[in-house]
């Protein structure tokens, strides 16, 4: 068994730290621009700001990193989902190429609406 | 509280019958009489052809696992009054061939424990005069794991398991961390290979089953877990530090 070269280990990674980051920062926006805002619950901020907030190179990155290693998170969790869920293990290599492929179209989807926002 | 409950088990017999069938037997409900106790009585008193295996009677020995009502339980420490007013169904433990009746074969079990090294591995220097001392401390870190008694609870709740026979096993890596997080150890590398590989620690998808089942608290999950978080650890850093800093 040598599978010190699997990808398994770098994939989980992004997996868990895809759960953690859209654990912890998610809920907020969700409750902030979901709820909060929309039932006047807090004063919503200008578009103004909120467009200068987003432009911000830092909150671009975290922006960037949420959405990538959420897609990553989902990859992992719809592969296994395929796998066992549905049985269907004995097509992973598409399985592969459809979950992965899919977060790293999303992700150069995402730097590209990032970029639009400088 | 009635006076009796029936037990519906769970019987194969491949001398007589191809196929599994039920048997039920009415046996008397006390207030501190396990399933086992109920198999005792069905065994001494209406049908001395039922073959199941028990030990201790006191969830030391993991030898009473079984099915009681969908559920891996120990038939020890599974009362019948819990199950009032019945019918109770025992069944095999899932996930393992069944030699006869509640007996399963556990082979592929013993056949994977001694791949994960499950014994204390010296340094390459042992010193006969040595004391291995270890502070309570140390051996918090350890304890919970080193609780597992073999019962198989754990794999007969594995949906993993069930899918993948390949997989080692949540007690199997339970019992490798257990030495592997032993201040006294030096065989987490020699245990890696193992632990490490897709039917390893990586086939586990959390989904925690093993930790409900288990009649001893060791918590298989979590200690899967913390290894996927240490082969990840180890996979990141072969994959960028050089050989000596590793």
């Amino acid at each position: 068994m040598t599978t010190k070269r699997s990808p398994e280990p770098l994939l989980w990674l992004l997996f868990s730290s895809g759960g953690m980051v859209a654990a912890m920062l998610v809920p907020v926006l969700l409750f902030l621009f979901g709820v909060a805002f929309p039932l006047g619950w807090l004063t919503a901020p200008g578009h103004d700001y909120l467009a200068s907030v987003v432009s911000h190179p830092v909150t671009l990155l975290v922006l960037f990193g949420l959405c990538v290693l959420a897609l990553f998170h989902w990859a992992h969790r719809f592969r296994y989902t395929l796998y066992d869920g549905l049985q269907l293990k004995r097509y992973r290599v598409p399985i592969g190429i459809l979950c992965y492929g899919g977060a790293i179209a999303g992700s150069v989807v995402v730097a590209l609406v990032l970029l639009r926002a400088i | 509280m009635p006076e009796s409950i029936t037990m519906e088990v769970w019987r194969y017999r491949p001398e007589r019958e191809s196929e599994p069938t039920w048997d039920s037997y009415e046996v008397p409900l006390r207030k501190e009489w396990a399933v086992l106790d109920g198999l005792n009585h069905i065994k001494d008193q209406l049908d001395g052809t039922l073959s199941y295996r028990w030990s201790c009677r006191m969830g030391i020995c993991g030898s009473c696992g079984m099915t009681v009502n969908g559920e891996p339980k120990l038939g020890c420490s599974t009362f019948l009054t819990d199950y009032a007013p019945g019918p109770v169904r025992v069944e095999p433990l899932h996930n393992f061939p069944v030699i006869r009746d509640l007996v399963v074969e556990m082979g592929d079990f013993m056949a994977k424990l001694p791949t994960v090294k499950p014994w204390l591995v010296g340094d390459d220097e042992p010193d006969e005069d040595t004391e291995y001392r270890q502070t309570p401390v140390e051996m918090d870190d350890y304890k919970r794991y080193s609780m597992c008694i073999n019962c198989m609870l754990c794999y007969a709740a594995c949906p993993v398991y069930a899918l993948d026979p390949e997989f080692i096993g949540p007690a199997a890596i339970a019992l490798a961390q257990r030495y592997n997080l032993d201040s006294r150890d030096a065989g987490a590398e020699d245990r890696r290979d193992v632990l490490a590989s897709a039917e390893g620690v990586w086939a586990c998808t959390f989904v925690g089953e093993c930790s409900v089942a288990c009649p001893k608290d060791v918590d298989p999950a979590g200690a899967i877990q913390r290894y996927k978080l240490t082969a990840a650890n180890k996979a990141v850093r072969d994959l960028l530090l050089p050989r000596g800093a590793r």
